[in-house]
């Protein structure tokens, strides 16, 4: 996909069915989500994701900056996502560029589609997501680093918002793809699954599948992320978990 | 009234529409508006086209330019895609650098164009690692009257469909050539209004929306590049009945932007 040209395609699948780093086909990479991990924010997540590393911060409910965004019935969510230089093997030029700019966009009507934001009217909900190191799905760990840091600020939501992607490597479709068979697989699919109505706030796509394919994908995809689901509610716990009483604490 | 206020009305009618099955344009959920592709209309383009759905109005060109391969592409051309939002489409857009709405655009468009292998890259190589075609497409969306992105996909496979490598220009080859087109890939815009999923929203159903789903689809029956887009949500059933309806209309926009007629 992003290398026409390119030489030296790896094997993506192996005849017995394992990936480039021994996964099955349906196995997501090991995932540790820690709530709470920065001191000044209201909120935030550190995600370790395979090989990425992604923590995001939640700012507000705060005033608008730059105030002629703000409206009156509904709280604006702000994101950005932002990769570091050192994130990916070639420096990245720091700064927007336009793919940040559209992550951005669709991880903020993500969110918004699942916070109440009408609970905060003439008020921004920032949401920044930094990617530290960078191994594909990084988009997907933001949207999970993001919403772990908005309940972790305490922001009244739906439901905690769960990402995958699910590509076709090999010839095969496989969920969770790793760097290599994002480069040089035929597809890419990240999805956010709402897990209590089952509804994908998060769509894109791109490469080909026929719409076999891609239906079986869309069910692999929300398999993954009702496991993603578990693994952010056990996270919350943990940061939440009522300790037992020290000694001459009231 | 404010703007602010009657948007609020429009968006409460239109749902209150879509509750009924109706729109408020007479449309049913599965009509797009009359849609025209005019190939050829920038003479100063390698290749240009007008590219009309109902009232809003994107205009492709396409330049193509000998340059530089990227380091780690060495055999492949280069491809971008731009789309400007300018300020005379519509009373919301100010100058000043692209905004999220308008880099969406380019990128969602660039996806499909890219996904379905439209031109071969490789083919716009003159020499490996150092020279090589540039193909830029550039779209300007000069009328904004919603579904920007099937218009500006429009536009832009109708202007490659038509283009010429101007390579006598730059003296590359004895004569011009066509650009060699491979696949040919539209894409078909949903919205949600409440439990209705229409297809080509107007900028009024836009507003109302909750939730947009684009499919790109191609000639040879893959979906190739998919973009949920706006505050709402579709479940995989949804979706699934959106790609089959995107196959649908396939078709009959892709020979539209070929130039077999309507």
């Amino acid at each position: 996909m992003g290398n026409v040209g390119a030489k030296d395609v790896p094997v993506l699948l192996s005849p017995e069915g394992l990936r480039i780093d021994g996964r099955r086909v349906d196995e997501l990479r090991p995932i540790k989500i820690q709530a709470g991990a920065l001191k000044h924010a209201d909120g935030s997540a550190f995600v370790e994701w395979g090989a990425n590393k992604v923590m995001a911060a939640v700012y507000g409910p705060r005033e608008v900056h730059p105030r002629h965004l703000q409206q009156n019935t509904k709280a604006v969510i702000q994101c950005k996502y932002n990769m570091a230089a050192f994130s990916v093997d070639e420096r990245k030029r720091p700064g927007l560029d336009r793919r940040s700019q559209e992550i951005s966009k669709v991880i903020a009507e993500a969110l918004e589609s699942v916070v109440f934001v009408e609970e905060f009217p003439r008020t921004s909900i920032d949401v920044y997501i930094e990617v530290l190191q960078a191994n594909a799905g990084t988009r997907c760990a933001g949207i999970v680093a993001a919403s772990v840091a908005l309940a972790d600020a305490g922001i009244p939501m739906v439901d905690l918002l769960p990402a995958v992607a699910v590509g076709k490597a090999g010839g095969a479709l496989v969920l969770d793809l790793k760097k290599e068979e994002d480069n040089f697989g035929e597809a890419d699919l990240p999805m956010a699954l709402v897990p209590q109505s089952g509804r994908l706030v998060l769509l894109q796509m791109e490469g080909h599948m026929t719409p076999a394919e891609l239906s079986q994908a869309l069910d692999m995809g929300v398999a993954g992320c009702r496991q993603i689901y578990e693994r952010m509610k056990a996270a919350l716990r943990e940061r939440y978990a009522v300790e037992p009483a020290a000694e001459g604490s009231a | 009234m404010s703007e602010e206020v009657t948007a609020e009305i429009l968006t409460t009618h239109i749902l209150d529409l879509a509750s009924s099955g109706k729109r408020l344009d007479g449309r049913g959920p599965d009509d797009y508006r009359p849609t025209v592709v005019e190939p050829g209309f920038v003479a100063t383009a390698d290749g240009s086209a007008l590219a009309r759905i109902g009232d809003t109005v994107v205009v492709g060109g396409i330049k193509l330019e000998p340059g530089k391969p990227f380091p780690d592409t060495p055999n492949a051309g280069v491809l971008t895609t731009n789309a400007e939002l300018v300020p005379l489409s519509s009373p919301t857009f100010e100058p000043g650098p692209p905004q999220p709405g308008a880099i969406e655009v380019s990128r969602v468009v660039d996806r499909a164009i890219r996904a379905a292998e439209t031109i071969d890259l490789t083919r716009l190589c003159v020499t490996p690692g150092e020279k090589t075609w540039v193909c830029y497409v550039d779209l300007h969306v000069i009328d904004h009257g919603g579904n920007l992105i099937d218009t500006a996909l429009l536009a832009a496979l109708g202007a490659l469909t038509h283009a010429t490598v101007p390579a006598k220009r730059f003296g590359i080859a004895e004569a011009d050539y066509p650009l060699e087109i491979l696949h040919y890939p539209v894409e078909c815009t949903f919205v949600r209004l409440g439990d209705s999923i229409v297809v080509d929203p107007t900028f009024d159903e836009e507003r109302a929306a909750q939730g947009r789903l684009t499919v790109a689809t191609d000639e040879a029956g893959r979906v190739v590049a998919m973009q949920k887009g706006l505050v709402g949500a579709f479940s995989p059933d949804d979706v699934r009945t959106v790609v089959d309806r995107a196959f649908r209309h396939g078709d009959r926009l892709r020979a539209l932007a070929r130039g077999g007629g309507g």
